[in-house]
């Protein structure tokens, strides 16, 4: 058979792939030489690579439910790891990421522990248990475990509440990036970016899916790492940067004494243009108190345990053992990219604050900055402004902005890589934003389609009628998404954000006690998911209308509370109803063993 | 006490031990992040540093490594452990 095949000859095939993908780096260096326009290189990127998930987007086509919504369980741990770190390193992840480093320094790497060590929690509490459990969607092991159709709807709905918040950020990724690679207006960007990532889901769901996640992994890797290491070495830094960058960090901490953070006036800094910043906070310094960066780091790593989009590639494994290696490998992956991203930032700091180097611009005269090519075309794409305040003709640190965005997107240019090197950069970026879009576009529709339709509404539907539902729904949220991502209300990190605390809100503990509080029943758990997201949107919501909020408690970790607030509510109300029937007890008995058949009869 | 008992106290101390070293690594060391940054660590780059580019993040990748080669042990010792695939 094709498919046995297939799965057998995953290295080779993903091998030649690669193979291709790099033949095709070398072609458009090639054609650079030869003439071709940099928009010309933009559009092959982005072109060349979305034809790519679209073609295995259709091969992978499916009628069947169990290939679906599960890619038939039998994706290998390795690959379903690469998948899972495609999944969950979103645009934010591969555009955003090195940008906050650049700027807030210590009090925003509080994210890459957070998004890390959320994976340990994945690993020992639930994946395993849930892929033995045989589930087809996070909501799936809700309504089995606890029962009834209440609690299964509530889960239901924390998963839309938080992965809806999280997927209008992606499409909205999506469709800055089109923009920016195809030179056309952002509005129809978003809805060009919105089919893109339709074609790789809608006929073969978590199937192609899988396969055009690893697909993207392999290309957003590739484009985040070469840049890098390229710039480390055109700089002198070091062939390997992240060994070999001490020198330049401490470099960096000699120039902020040098230069100092001089505070601008309210006056002057209304002058800048929206969404840039200056360098205002210590490279490598601590900068925040223990408990702003650790209760970050919690809610992170709380809200990586609770995201369903994340959970659902662990029913994709064959077997209960692999599921908890591929948590290993996914976090391997993800490593890959979070560890480069700090280094990506020191370089791209100190190349344009050192002054001793060639590509420095502290201390030159504005006349002299002003005629640089680069900073025209980003402070034309109004990602790069200088300003000076003081009036004294030479740029001071303080007079110089930045989107975030530019460190990724701009560093290869200021350093001198051939244009070649952006249009690999767009390709990344779009493969970063479209495999998590699509990921939490499944996530949503399976859990309507499976939960809602086929379990509440029409227990009775056939396959054929069941897949068409699950498609028709991911055409719906997905343009539903691109209509709110046009709108353009918040910017890609901030709802990224909030979707962890959502999540954790509602579904950390209901999911968490299913497996290792055997007393937890239905009614502890539809407390506990009710009140916890009802609390977290109140606290979300009075903290953004000037309330304090307490225990320091901010926008990004309100999921504390909730989740708090949640737990409470889950073990009181448990304790004080009726223990669940015997049946759901041997049921937890079950899923705690790995050997045997899962508990749904697959 | 059954098999299956022994094998779920087993799987919990693992798990105790497992979130031990978590907690150490992703929330302990960072109350004293202040202190930990003035010391030079790994490659020259301060501690606390390095822990939240590299160290913390590496650590996490090798304990669930750990972590799940120990419970394949453990299932594999009470019989629970699952045949055939990979």
């Amino acid at each position: 058979m094709i498919k046995g095949k297939f799965i057998d000859n995953l290295p080779k095939v993903y091998g030649i792939y690669t193979g291709g993908f790099i033949g095709f780096i070398i072609l458009m260096a090639i054609g650079e030489q030869m003439g071709m326009t940099a928009k010309a290189i933009g559009i092959a990127f982005v072109a060349f690579t979305i034809f790519i998930y679209a073609l295995i987007g259709y091969l992978s086509r499916t009628a069947q439910a169990d290939a679906y919504y599960v890619a038939g369980r039998q994706v290998p741990t390795v690959f379903n790891g690469m998948a899972t770190a495609a999944d969950w390193m979103s645009g934010a992840s591969f555009v955003a990421m090195a940008g906050g480093i650049y700027f807030k320094g210590y009090g925003y790497m509080a994210l890459l522990v957070g998004w890390t060590g959320g994976y340990i929690l994945v690993a020992t509490l639930l994946a395993p248990y849930l892929r033995k459990f045989g589930c087809y969607t996070v909501p799936d092991f809700i309504g089995t475990r606890y029962g009834g159709n209440l609690a299964r709807l509530l889960a239901v709905i924390v998963l839309t509440v938080a992965s809806f918040t999280y997927v209008t950020a992606q499409i909205n990724a999506t469709g800055t990036i089109a923009s920016v690679a195809l030179d056309i207006d952002f509005k129809y960007a978003v809805y060009v970016g919105l089919i893109s990532i339709l074609l790789c889901s809608m006929l073969g769901g978590m199937r192609a899916v899988t396969w055009t996640q690893v697909a993207q992994y392999i290309v957003l890797i590739i484009a985040y790492l070469l840049p890098i290491f390229w710039i480390s070495n055109k700089m002198g830094a070091g062939f390997f940067p992240h060994f070999m960058l001490a020198d330049e960090v401490a470099r960096i901490g000699e120039l902020e004494a040098q230069f100092g953070f001089v505070k601008n006036s309210a006056a002057d800094l209304a002058t800048v243009p929206k969404g840039l910043a200056g360098i205002t906070k210590a490279h490598s310094a601590v900068n925040a108190t223990p408990w702003a960066f650790i209760s970050l780091a919690l809610a992170m790593m709380m809200g990586t345990a609770s995201l369903p989009h994340v959970m659902m590639r662990y029913f994709t494994t064959p077997s209960v053992k692999a599921a908890r290696k591929s948590v290993g490998w996914s976090l391997f992956f993800i490593f890959l990219l979070y560890s480069s991203a700090p280094m990506l930032a020191t370089l791209s700091k100190l190349s344009l604050i050192d002054p001793t180097l060639s590509t420095g611009i502290i201390g030159k005269s504005f006349a002299e900055v002003q005629s640089i090519d680069w900073y025209q075309n980003w402070n034309q794409a109004n990602l790069m402004f200088i300003s000076d305040f003081n009036g004294n003709g030479t740029l001071e640190l303080n007079e110089f902005f930045m989107g975030g965005k530019a460190v990724v997107l701009a560093t290869p240019e200021i350093a001198g890589l051939p244009y070649v090197i952006s249009g690999l950069v767009a390709a990344g970026g779009m493969a970063a934003a479209m495999s998590t879009a699509d990921g939490l576009i499944l996530a949503i529709a399976n859990a309507i389609s499976h939960d809602v339709y086929y379990k509440m509404i029409d227990p009775k539907a056939e396959t054929a009628k069941r897949l068409l539902v699950a498609r028709l729904l991911l055409v719906v949220i997905g343009f539903a998404g691109a209509t709110i991502a046009a709108m353009k209300i918040q910017g890609i990190l901030g709802s990224v954000i909030w979707a962890f605390d959502f999540a954790m809100s509602g579904l950390f503990f209901p999911l968490v006690l299913g497996v290792w509080w055997k007393r937890a029943n239905r009614q502890g758990a539809i407390a506990g998911m009710a009140l916890g997201l009802a609390s977290s949107i109140w606290y979300l919501v009075w903290v953004r209308t000037g309330g304090s909020g307490f225990l320091g408690i901010t926008q990004l970790t309100f999921g504390i509370f909730g989740a708090a607030v949640s737990f409470v509510s889950m073990v009181v109300v448990s304790l004080m109803t009726a223990e669940p029937d015997k049946a759901t007890q041997r049921m937890v008995d079950e899923v705690r063993i790995p050997s045997g058949r899962s508990i749904t009869g697959k | 006490m059954s098999n299956a008992t022994k094998h779920w106290e087993k799987t919990r101390s693992l798990l105790f031990i497992t979130l031990a070293i978590w907690f150490v690594f992703s929330i302990g060391i960072f109350l004293f992040g202040a202190e930990m940054n003035e010391v030079t660590g790994p490659f020259g780059y301060p501690w606390t540093y390095w822990f939240t580019c590299q160290g913390s993040l590496g650590i996490f990748v090798i304990l669930i490594f750990w972590f799940a080669n120990r419970q394949e042990k453990i299932d594999k010792e009470f019989g629970f452990n699952e045949r055939g695939d990979d």
